[in-house]
C-alpha cells in the first residue's frame, strides 16, 4: 500500500504535464532549435576560418548534418556541444580543402615583425621592465567580459596567425597535425604561433589586466 | 652549470615555445634552474599559464554557455 502511494505524486505530475494544452506548443522543434543556433556557430566558424564564405559553408554543412540525424537533448547546452563538435569537423575539412590558400597567404607586417620586440629587454638579456602581476586567474574566469576580451584579442590577430593559433586552442590539434594538414614546416608554424601568443599577451595586458579597476 | 645557464630573454622565448612544442631536455632544465633563481621570469611564466588556462576555460565556456536570455543563466546570477 505504502509502496503504491509513493508513486502517486509522480503520476499526478506526469498527467498534469501531458494534459496541459500548452505543453507541446512550448517545446521548440529540433529544427527550430538548430536554426536558432546558426549565428552562434557562425561566430566560431568566422573566428577560426577568417573567411566569411568558408565560414557560412561550414555552418550550413553543420546544420544539414545535424538535421539529418535528429537527436533528443536534455538541454540547450548539450545541443550546443553536439553542434560545435560537428562544426569543428566541418571547419577542419574547410582548412584542409583551402590549405594552399591558408599556408601561402600573404604575410602582413605583423606577421614578420620580431615578436620579442613586444617585450623590452636590456642588452644583457634581462627584462627592461618586470612583467605585470596578472593576479588570480580564477577570478577573471567568473567574469563573462573576460571571455569577450579574449575573443576580441584573438580576432585581432593577423588572419593567418589567428587561424593557426585557433587550430591549436579551439580545434585542439597538435603542432604535428597542423603541419600535416597545411603542409607547413614546423619552424614556420612555431614562428607564427610564437608571434600569436606574444601578441595576445600584449592585447590582454592592455585591454584587460591593465584596466582601471572599477 | 654554465651549460644550463639562460638569460631572461632566452627563457621568455622558451616559455612561449613550450606551449606548442617539446623543448630539448637541456632547455627544460635550463628553464627550471633559471626560474628558481630569477625574480622576473616567474611573473612571465604565470602570465603564460593564465593564458593557457584561459583558453581551456574558453573552450569549456563556449560549450557550456546557456542561452542568452537575461537573468536565466547561472553566470548572470553569479555576476549579479
Amino acid at each position: 500500500m505504502l509502496q503504491s502511494m509513493k508513486h502517486l505524486p509522480v503520476f499526478q505530475v506526469a498527467f498534469k504535464l501531458y494534459s496541459d494544452p500548452n505543453y507541446p506548443a512550448t517545446m521548440e522543434s529540433f529544427e527550430d532549435q538548430i536554426v536558432a543556433l546558426q549565428s552562434y556557430l557562425l561566430r566560431f566558424a568566422r573566428l577560426q576560418l577568417r573567411n566569411d564564405t568558408w565560414a557560412e559553408d561550414a555552418v550550413s554543412e553543420t546544420v544539414l548534418a545535424a538535421l539529418a540525424k535528429p537527436q533528443a537533448f536534455g538541454n540547450r547546452s548539450q545541443l550546443k556541444t553536439w553542434l560545435v563538435g560537428i562544426l569543428k569537423h566541418k571547419v577542419i575539412d574547410a582548412l584542409r580543402h583551402h590549405s594552399r590558400e591558408v599556408s601561402t597567404a600573404p604575410q602582413s607586417d605583423d606577421d614578420t615583425a620580431d615578436p620579442l620586440e613586444l617585450i623590452a629587454f636590456k642588452g644583457d638579456g634581462h627584462f627592461a621592465e618586470a612583467p605585470a602581476d596578472w593576479g588570480d586567474p580564477e577570478q577573471e574566469f567568473s567574469n563573462r567580459q573576460f571571455f569577450a576580451v579574449l575573443e576580441a584579442c584573438t580576432n585581432q590577430l593577423p588572419a593567418n596567425q589567428g587561424r593557426l593559433f585557433l587550430m591549436r586552442e579551439w580545434l585542439e590539434l597538435s603542432s604535428e597535425e597542423i603541419c600535416k594538414e597545411l603542409h607547413l614546416t614546423p619552424t614556420n608554424l612555431y614562428v607564427q604561433l610564437h608571434r600569436a601568443r606574444l601578441r595576445l599577451r600584449a592585447c590582454l595586458e592592455l585591454h584587460w589586466f591593465a584596466r582601471t579597476p572599477n | 652549470m654554465l651549460f644550463f645557464s639562460r638569460t631572461c630573454r632566452e627563457v621568455t622565448t622558451m616559455l612561449v615555445a613550450r606551449e606548442d612544442q617539446t623543448l630539448p631536455w637541456t632547455d627544460r632544465i635550463g628553464v627550471k634552474i633559471h626560474l628558481s633563481i630569477c625574480n622576473t621570469c616567474p611573473l612571465f611564466e604565470r602570465q603564460m599559464l593564465t593564458m593557457r588556462h584561459s583558453f581551456q576555460r574558453w573552450r569549456h565556456y563556449t560549450e557550456d554557455e546557456t542561452p542568452p536570455t537575461p537573468g536565466s543563466t547561472t553566470l548572470d546570477k553569479k555576476i549579479g
